[in-house]
């Protein structure tokens, strides 16, 4: 069972029911639960919409596109019927959050679907979780069979006219899902490869119908935004990056878990303080701060920075999925972003050439590097790859593979040069991953 | 002959199926879950169950085949019982997850993608599976087990070899 951890400066909202078993409907409702709806469906859709763009809430599976506008963005009125997605695909290397979203408070992701299907004048919602989270899509469907049962999800919701439905969905591997287009071809029951926009989701989405996809963890977030209102959400967070974020704090940090802290927090001060520093007394070395995908930080890049979308972007990488993965100096860099690359190059759908050759040459490269057998060429090679990978693929996959790899490049040039004339590698034990594609 | 006579899965499965294909605004986006609960009660997709999974969406085997050999827990030949997938990405990695993966692998006598000779288990390497603050993390079919040592394995291994016991008696 995945351990919860607490620290004083958290902010809880989204995990404010975490650990008090609100995964039962009557719990949930005991703890304030679907209250948020009843104040949307007695407001209307325009307050909703506007309530969402005031709270300054971005999309939180890494993108950070501001919800409320992505909600504005669907057309009122359409032929197709229109759909909400939730993104519960969660595979980012570093990510666990929606892990305890759906473990501990599935209602307020089906909360946060109604009101998002109201918004936009949507009837059907789907659910969609990765394969590997099958005991958590065993909650989620017992929930929304509860929610049913009460009258919360079908013809006359709450009591009213106003019909949704919710369908949860299983996949059955595959990162490359958790990119929205990839994930409604998945959900039609086809190979997960991206779809080339425009157009968007927005106006041509799932079954041709004006659709609006959302992280798992924005959703649950919704109910929170109604229930404060917009404004005071907004005021939590830093500017232009309203409330707080479940940040995972994970590899060589003494106290790794989830946190809920508010957007724009010191990262610095995430690490030794909420964290309690590197463990075994080691220092610090590297920060990974959002998720495999995000460019690497060194130590001193990190003293003043503040975890939103905007300023982790000024400091030239991401805020990404929020997961804050800690490096100590015992760490081979060259391991390490071998690692990655092998990731992206097993995830890598093979659809753009770009990225799938590009991602597999990198692999290449790195396992000859690691192994000691690279030379000093090798190094402008692995660049000159990432570099020309970058935008050239329908989905950002191509560029979450090579932003990265460039980014240890860059920052670890000498540690690659280490490697060089068959030395060997100073601290890795182990070689290449073995993972094969089935 | 009815599709319910015919079929290769438990009545069970079959009834679950049926009501799946209908519960979407499309048939076939029941493809993707139908296939992973095929391989839970099968075992792997056997041709059988491709082609039955073909004839209950209405698309042809080739179709199913492309889309089923996308999905990287899609399996075409068994694996043991009790399938250990050991995650060795990067938050893994860096808490001992190759130790952990290879402390399975001497107490099993098998590597990547290996089965034991007694069916019992599988062994694999996986990529990250969504408990990074956990690390390092194993699956066991869809068991999680966090906070890994090698020290912790030989008890993970015997708990799953007692229950494949109790199984076999029962």
């Amino acid at each position: 069972m995945p351990r919860l951890v607490s620290h004083p400066d958290e902010v809880r909202l989204v995990s404010k029911r975490f650990g008090q078993g609100a995964a039962d409907i009557d719990k949930y409702i005991e703890l304030g639960g679907y209250e948020a709806i009843k104040k949307c469906l007695a407001q209307g859709p325009d307050w909703v919409i506007e309530q969402m763009k005031a709270s300054s809430l971005r999309g939180r599976g890494g993108a950070g596109f501001p919800t409320g506008m992505k909600w504005s963005f669907v057309p009122k009125q359409s032929a197709k019927p229109k759909y909400v997605l939730i993104n519960g695909d969660e595979s980012e290397p570093g990510t666990c959050k929606d892990h305890l979203i759906f473990l501990h408070d599935p209602h307020s992701v089906i909360e946060g679907t109604i009101i998002a299907g109201l918004a936009i004048g949507s009837k059907m919602g789907f659910i969609y979780l990765r394969g590997e989270y099958r005991y958590l899509l065993d909650i989620m469907e017992k929930a929304v069979a509860d929610a049913y049962a009460k009258g919360f999800l079908g013809k006359n919701i709450f009591g009213t006219d106003t019909e949704f439905q919710i369908i949860t969905q299983s996949g059955a591997g595959a990162y490359e899902v958790g990119e929205e287009s990839a994930l409604m071809e998945s959900l039609e029951g086809k190979r997960g490869v991206p779809r080339i926009k425009p157009p968007f989701p927005a106006v041509v989405g799932l079954y041709g119908g004006p659709t609006v996809i959302n992280n798992a963890e924005t959703i649950a977030t919704v109910p929170h935004v109604i229930d404060m209102g917009g404004a005071a959400f907004a005021a939590i967070g830093s500017p232009r990056n309203g409330g707080t974020r479940l940040f995972g704090l994970s590899g060589h940090v003494e106290r790794p878990g989830v946190y809920e802290l508010p957007m724009g927090y010191n990262l610095k001060k995430m690490i030794y303080e909420v964290g309690g520093g590197i463990r075994n007394g080691r220092t610090l070395k590297a920060v990974v701060p959002g998720g495999s995908s995000t460019p690497v930080l060194l130590p001193e890049e990190i003293e003043n920075l503040g975890m939103d979308f905007d300023q982790v972007g000024k400091a030239g990488s991401m805020l990404g999925s929020g997961g804050v993965v800690v490096i100590d100096d015992q760490t081979c860099m060259v391991e390490f972003a071998l690692r990655t690359i092998s990731f992206y190059q097993h995830e890598s759908c093979g659809w753009c050439i770009p990225c799938r050759e590009g991602t597999d040459w990198l692999k290449k490269s790195l396992t000859r590097f690691h192994a000691g057998f690279g030379t000093a060429k090798d190094i402008d090679n692995i660049r000159y790859l990432a570099e020309n990978m970058m935008g050239r693929t329908f989905c950002p996959l191509g560029d979450a593979a090579a932003m990265p790899t460039l980014g240890f490049v860059k920052k670890f040039r000498k540690e690659f040069e280490d490697h060089l004339d068959g030395k060997p590698c100073p601290f890795a034990k182990h070689g290449a991953p073995e993972l094969t594609i089935v | 002959m009815t599709a319910e006579t015919m079929s290769i899965f438990s009545p069970k499965l079959a009834a679950r199926f049926d009501a799946l294909v209908e519960k979407y605004p499309l048939r076939r986006s029941a493809l993707v879950p139908m296939l992973l609960y095929a391989q839970d009660e099968i075992g792997y997709l056997s041709d059988a169950v491709i082609a039955e999974v073909a004839q209950r969406i209405g698309i042809t085997e080739l179709d199913v085949r492309n889309v089923a050999t996308y999905y990287s827990m899609l399996r075409f030949k068994p694996a043991g019982k009790y399938n250990v997938q050991v995650c060795t990405n990067i938050s893994c990695m860096l808490r001992g997850a190759y130790d952990v993966f290879e402390k399975f692998q001497d107490e099993l006598g098998i590597s990547h993608k290996g089965v034991t000779s007694d069916g019992v288990f599988s062994l694999e390497e996986v990529e990250c599976i969504g408990a990074c603050c956990w690390a390092p993390a194993i699956q066991v079919n869809y068991d999680f087990h966090d906070d890994l040592t090698p020290e912790s394995v030989p008890q993970i291994l015997a708990e799953y070899r007692t229950k494949a016991e109790g199984q076999k008696n029962a």
